[in-house]
């Protein structure tokens, strides 16, 4: 049955909302607008120039295939873990010194004087097991998705090769706060690698900066840990997030897609 | 995976991606969950947790049992276990290579079209296994008391206060991190130091008591225990004294 209702008043003149308007040819016609218009314009600036509105669109409007669930996270938040090290690693470094005998002092330092300074190198030193965790959660999550299957084995490649930089990181970090656990683990760490084939005992003659563990082996290390392995993490961070772009990501294996039964023809 | 194959999955997946939702809003939302929940659980660790600091690395100590970051414990386990001097760079560099070879190729080698895990019985067992292994390693790792133990039987004549003194000394010189550098019968490493299994064949205690006073580097130096504390010291010569 249909029902009949009276229409709604309308609201009094001085209590109806105005309509926006457009600026129109004289101009944006309050702040607002105006912050606006300005913003506006430094995007199309940049883009004129740049034309990475494209790319963006690229990254954030591409779509995700049905079934996407949580354990799709993982890498995220692996690449979050590492930011977090990497901006608290900065903090670290305004303060730590890499040479044998300031190293532990300047460590004592921070835990004990600097302001936050404990809890800045806490977080430093748990995220990394954080990290760990993490990547290998994402690791196992597409291993057993088969993910690394077709179009994607050169995705795995990359993440291996991250794997392998992680450990390299977790490693030269060990030795820098310099006291004893870490001084004594280290020696045992590398002389292990030195005793690799072929390579090994150059690869801990290149570590130890010489044949011993000397007054350059700490800075050595402090500079591969700082510079060198997140460098080569973070282009490579790069290129497994483009090839994630590129090709999508996996939908999860037990998906399957219902076909429109108009769109199959030989079907009998 | 044959060219059929490809194309079916290729088709397979377009169809699923056309179905599915765009990343901006819906993924980002997951994915920036997870970012504040592992930045809380990093926060907590550190404020519960914190940060020691332990005593100031001293080259010279001669009681420091070395220990790696838990995850390492694993690798720190295989090294435990195989024993033999001429096995011991397999299980150090061996093994992991292979097994990070083995992991780098795997795209290659397991080349089925087969995605389902529960379908692909020999690459999910072999999974789980893994997962199983490594964290039983790294349980054995961190339960181990000491890696540092020379597994060794006294000689049959010693008696009384030698005995007692010939342990003694064993325990020193398995604590001083020696075995870090040398392989004393089935404990240890290859190198650099030399092996000490029969080292009194060549040496007279005295000898040995001059080397660990006075030793090339990187050998620390035990000068300070032998003037600290002389019993520790001459247990230690006693015992290295004691293998011929
Ligand atoms: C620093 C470490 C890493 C970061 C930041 C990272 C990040 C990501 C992200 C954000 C994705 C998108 C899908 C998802 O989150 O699951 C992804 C996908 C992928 N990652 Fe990683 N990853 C890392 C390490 C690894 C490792 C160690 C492996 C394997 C050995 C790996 C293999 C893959 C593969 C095969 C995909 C495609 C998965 C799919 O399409 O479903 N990644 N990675």
């Amino acid at each position: 049955m249909p029902r009949f209702r009276l229409p709604t008043p309308s609201r009094p003149a001085a209590l109806q909302s105005k309509a926006k308007r457009p600026a129109g040819a004289n101009g944006p016609s309050g702040p607002v607008e105006t912050a606006a218009e300005g913003g506006i314009h430094v995007v199309d600036w940049l883009d004129e120039r740049t034309s990475l509105s494209g790319g963006l669109r690229w990254m954030m409007f591409r779509k995700v295939p049905k079934g996407t669930n949580w354990f799709y996270t993982l890498g995220s938040a692996t690449m979050f873990a590492f930011l977090s090290q990497a901006v608290t690693g900065i903090f670290l470094a305004m303060y730590y010194d890499p040479s044998p005998t300031r190293a532990y002092e300047s460590v004592r330092y921070i835990v004990n004087d600097a302001f936050l300074g404990e809890f800045v190198r806490g977080m430093h030193r748990w995220g990394s097991s954080v990290m760990v965790i993490l990547i290998c959660l994402h690791m196992a999550r597409t291993f057993f998705f088969g993910a690394y299957k077709y179009p994607r084995e050169l995705n795995w490649v990359i993440g291996v090769a991250l794997l392998i930089l992680t450990f390299a990181m977790s490693f030269t970090g060990y030795l820098l706060p310099f006291d004893q656990r870490s001084y004594w683990a280290t020696i045992v760490g590398v002389n292990i690698n030195g005793t690799g084939p072929l390579v090994g005992p150059y690869l801990s003659d290149f570590l130890r900066a010489g044949p011993e563990f000397g007054a350059t082996t700490l800075s050595r290390f402090y500079a591969i840990h700082m510079m060198l392995v997140p460098g080569l993490i973070a282009a490579l961070m790069g290129a497994h997030l483009y090839l994630v772009a590129k090709l999508g990501t996996t939908a999860p294996p037990w998906m399957r897609a219902e076909r429109e039964k108009s769109l199959i023809e030989d079907e009998v | 995976m044959n060219q059929l194959e490809k194309e079916e999955y290729l088709r397979e997946y377009a169809l699923l991606k056309a179905k599915g939702k765009p990343f901006f809003p819906y993924a980002i939302a997951k994915d920036s969950a997870m970012a504040v929940i592992t930045l809380i659980v990093i926060i907590l660790m550190s404020l519960i947790l914190g940060a020691e600091l332990g005593p100031k690395a001293d080259p010279t100590t001669t009681t420091y049992v070395p220990r790696p970051e838990w995850y390492f414990f694993f690798l720190f386990e295989v090294l435990r276990i195989i024993k033999p001097p001429e096995f011991v760079p397999m299980a150090t560099i061996g093994v992991p290579t292979l097994c990070m070879i083995l992991l780098f190729l795997l795209p290659f080698y397991d080349r089925s079209a087969e995605r389902r895990p529960e379908r692909r019985p020999i690459a999910t067992a072999a999974g789980i296994l893994t997962i199983f292994a490594m964290a039983y390693l790294t349980f054995l790792g961190a339960n181990a008391g000491s890696p540092n133990e020379i597994d060794m039987a006294p000689p049959a004549d010693l008696k009384g206060a030698a005995l007692t003194e010939w342990n003694q000394g064993r325990l020193v010189v398995a604590q001083s991190g020696c075995l870090a550098c040398h392989q004393i019968g089935e404990n240890g490493n290859h190198g650099p130091g030399p092996r000490l299994t029969h080292i009194a064949r060549n040496l007279p205690a005295a000898a040995i008591a001059q080397t660990l006073r006075n030793p090339t580097a990187p050998m620390p130096s035990f000068q300070r225990l032998s003037d600290t504390e002389p019993e520790k010291f001459n247990a230690m010569v006693q015992f290295l004294g004691s293998l011929k």
